[in-house]
């Protein structure tokens, strides 16, 4: 179906059922029970998983396939986000253009500082990509955002104004971002009995894009153009020797992932329109690093599973504290109570970290494939007669991974 | 022979189906009735702590979480009540709001305007907080201000000092407690003229983002007013930790007055470079060198140490404060905590009585009639005094203290000692102030959102 073969289709399916049908996924347990701490479906988070997932998928073209491990990604992030909240202030709130010029802007600075930074290889690569970032980071931070030039409106982000010209904003349309009319924020709550579920029209523009952005992925990786990124990362040097300039093909995967990172920044901004520089601080380009080694580099799925994996930590364990721990365990005597709630509050509320940093550490040691690897060696165990053919989409693509470095 | 198995059964089988699938949306959909948004319906309301808690300000974050929860055990007549006692409207009786128990749930602001509005957004979208409270730094607080105004909910601010939260961006769905960097200029002025003379040339160094600059700002043109001349600001970067390289400048510059614009951990590292150079023991131009920091916090007193000794600064609020109501605040948090509150503890633990208060009065959440119960109101019995919450910018206005780093502190949480309190009409400006947005400044229509 649509040029892919058979174990792809069956990938790219289950990517479009698992993103439609996401509200209910995400949402298991009723609105009112204790459970409901570990509820996920709501639109905020729903929409930081696809949009997570597109910048993710867009840093595996780089990373999984050419073995460039770029350190600035939030760069083009940022800047497909400004480029959408500016089209917002001039023009209008519809999100298609402003997003189309989140990508094409992306683009073009990724173009840029690939061009200087693909002249290295290795660590010097990641050094590059990291100040061009920070530096990024610095002049949308104070120095573009003085009295006189304000492009970025600094530590507040850059926001709508009333008084912006917005020369296309029709008067009945919503006053936000909207796609012709329909708003962003625009919510449907559907319950049955106890259970909610939220149907967002601003998850839904957005989990198109990452079904599209997806797809797109699938292609490059099955590509001519793909295997020749994966001989740059297998053996640069011996490419070279062949009489290949592997540079144009190195740079082109950077500015796609540029592009990817646009679309991302673009999309967040749409959902929420507003664009913050810390968004393109090096900690948010070390996010999607690791994302993309927590979900598997190099597969297809992996990096979108590890953006998940890792905003489910940020938005959720973040936000049990000692007062919900309390409540948890409140049916333990007191005394007991105090020393189990005191041994587990380290690890979550704003510990989270910490406990993602533990399981950053137990992958990497023990599963080097990422997520993806783990999901493997359990299918691998429960079906074990199956796994004989050895077919396996993921598979292929995590095998190709291996000759890295 | 047709080889199409449409049968009359079939037909009406899947026109059947498909009608319930088209019908389900609209027989399950909870219709919109809700008047606004995040309208409480259960026995309990729900408010949103966002602090930072993980950060440069996260002491900060920790202290105004005590002082909301606080508020919180006040509101549902858990604790002695606090100052539910000495509040001057008596509308809380102490059983929640409106009849209904106070929950609270708390995020994580991590001083980033981006992560700001996450937490925000998560609170409103999945716990249903009807209003959002607390924040450290006015970036976040503009921002988050924003998203509340956009998601139709109150936003009642924490600790934010630029002129801009209720300036060029004040919101109908916002409102401010904390004082301004206008007033910060406004009450130390006659103070820096009395202990420092009229004739004085001041160099400024300036934490380089919107604070800094509207501080700088402020402070600068009511200096210049008493006759002091400015000699030059410097921006510093907001990530530096060492400041030396921006002091030797200073002391060949001919000032005799060093003011730093910077916050938190800015300011403890730039006055203890300040002090290492030993600026302090110069004399310049004939007079006694100084340094001024105009927006002091007890926890910057606490991390600068003896360097503190003789700055001036000015407060919101100091917990030596010798009023009822702080006397009553005081007691309340010092009993169940063990130290004194801050002076961002004391606005967040003001604005949630405020706000329940305001609901009280109004009789309902919605808040469109939330805003207007707090618009011009007058109180008194929260600590800071007689204080008016101004309806065209929803600012409170109150007096603004004047403090000084201790000469002898007898303990860790008496670093500072009021010097003045500036009585609030010298500090009062019009709503359409040049530093405020002039007159383009608007807070637009309120939104109750659904």
């Amino acid at each position: 179906m649509l040029g892919l073969n058979k174990k792809d289709t069956a990938l790219f399916l289950i990517v479009i059922a698992l993103t439609i049908l996401a509200p209910f996924i995400l949402n298991p347990f009723p609105t009112n029970s204790a459970m409901a701490q570990f509820n996920a479906g709501y639109p905020d988070l729903m929409q930081r998983f696809v949009i997570f997932g597109i910048f993710a998928i867009g840093f595996n073209i780089l990373f999984g396939l050419t073995g460039y491990l770029s350190f600035g990604h939030a760069a083009f992030l940022g800047v497909g986000s400004y480029a959408a909240v500016w089209m917002f202030k001039l023009f209008t709130y519809n999100v298609i253009p402003a997003i189309v010029v989140a990508v094409i802007l992306a683009g073009l600075f990724s173009l840029l500082i690939g061009y200087i930074s693909l002249r290295r290889s290795g660590i010097y690569f990641s050094i590059l990509t990291l100040a061009f970032a920070q530096m990024s980071f610095a002049l949308a931070y104070s120095v573009l955002s003085n009295p006189k030039f304000n492009l970025t409106n600094g530590e507040t982000g850059l926001q709508v104004y009333g008084d912006d010209p917005q020369i296309f904003h029709g008067a009945g349309l919503p006053n936000l971002p909207h796609l012709f009319g329909w708003s962003m924020r625009g919510n449907n709550q559907m319950s049955f009995g106890a259970w909610d579920f939220n149907f967002n029209t601003g998850y839904y523009v957005c989990a198109v894009c990452m079904i599209l952005a997806f797809y797109i992925a699938i292609r490059i990786f099955r590509s001519p153009f793909g295997m020749m990124l994966r001989a740059v990362k297998s053996n640069q040097t011996r490419m070279t020797y062949t009489g290949l300039n592997s540079r144009p093909y190195a740079l082109a995967a950077f500015v796609i992932s540029g592009m990817y990172a646009g679309l991302a920044g673009g999309l967040m901004a749409a959902v929420d329109p507003l664009a913050g520089a810390e968004r393109m601080q090096w900690t948010a380009s070390g996010e999607v690093v690791l994302m993309t080694i927590l979900g598997g580099a190099g597969t297809l799925i992996g990096p979108i599973l590890g953006a998940g994996f890792i905003k489910y930590f940020e938005n959720i364990f973040s936000k049990i504290n000692d007062a919900v721990l309390h409540s948890w365990f409140s049916f333990l005597p007191d005394g007991l109570e105090d020393v189990v709630v005191a041994l587990i509050y380290p690890f979550v509320g704003k510990g989270w970290h910490l406990t993602l940093g533990m399981l950053f550490m137990l992958v990497v040691i023990f599963l080097p494939g990422g997520l993806v690897e783990g999901g493997q060696r359990i299918g691998r165990f429960t079906f074990r007669r199956r796994d004989a053919k050895g077919s396996d989409a993921e598979r292929d693509a995590a095998n190709q991974r291996n000759p890295a470095e | 022979m047709s080889k199409s198995t449409l049968t009359r059964r079939g037909l009406l089988k899947t026109s059947a189906v498909a009608g319930a699938g088209v019908a389900l949306p609209t027989i399950f959909t909870a219709s919109s009735a809700a008047a606004y948004m995040n309208e409480p319906t259960g026995s309990s309301v729900t408010l949103g702590f966002n602090v930072p808690q993980t950060g440069p300000y996260a002491d900060e974050g920790a202290d105004e979480l005590l002082a909301q929860k606080l508020a919180v055990e006040h509101l549902n007549g858990e604790g002695d009540g606090g100052c539910l006692s000495t509040f001057t409207s008596k509308a809380l009786q102490g059983n929640g709001i409106l009849g209904k128990k106070v929950e609270f749930v708390t995020g994580d602001t991590q001083t980033k305007s981006d992560a700001a509005r996450a937490s925000a957004k998560s609170m409103i979208e999945k716990d249903g907080a009807i209003m959002i409270n607390g924040g450290s730094s006015s970036g976040v607080a503009v921002a988050v201000q924003g998203l509340c105004q956009e998601a139709g909910i109150i936003f009642m601010a924490g600790l934010t000092h630029a002129n801009d939260t209720t300036g060029k961006d004040r919101k109908a769905n916002g409102f401010r407690h904390f004082f301004n960097a206008y007033m910060s200029g406004a009450a130390l002025a006659p103070v820096l003229a009395k202990e420092m003379g009229e004739d004085r040339r001041a160099y400024h160094l300036t934490a380089d983002y919107n604070w800094g600059w509207t501080q700088e700002e402020s402070i600068v043109a009511s200096t210049e007013a008493l006759g002091w001349e400015t000699v030059n600001t410097v921006k510093t970067p907001l990530a530096s930790t060492d400041f030396s390289s921006y002091i030797t400048p200073v002391l060949n510059s001919g000032a005799d007055v060093l003011v730093l614009n910077h916050y938190g951990g800015n300011m403890v590292n730039s006055l203890t470079n300040a002090i290492q150079f030993g600026l302090l023991d110069k004399q310049v131009n004939g007079k006694d060198f100084k340094i001024v920091v105009p927006l002091y916090s007890e926890l910057m007193a606490q991390g600068a140490g003896e360097n503190i000794k003789g700055v001036l600064g000015s407060m919101n609020y100091n917990w030596q404060l010798e009023n009822e109501g702080s006397k009553a605040f005081v007691k309340s948090f010092g009993e169940k905590y063990g130290k004194p509150p801050s002076n961002s503890a004391q606005t967040c633990y003001a604005q949630v009585l405020l706000y329940a208060d305001a609901c009280e009065r109004a009789g309902t959440f919605n808040p469109c009639g939330v805003a207007e119960a707090l618009e011009g109101f007058e109180f008194d019995g929260l600590g800071n005094g007689k204080t008016l919450y101004r309806a065209e910018d929803h600012q409170c206005f109150k007096d603004v203290l004047v403090v000084r780093g201790a000469q002898n502190p007898s303990s860790q949480y008496d670093t500072l000692e009021i010097v003045e309190i500036t009585p609030v009409d010298q500090v009062m400006y019009p709503p359409n102030h040049p530093m405020f947005g002039g007159d383009e400044a608007t807070l637009g229509e309120c939104n109750a959102g659904a």
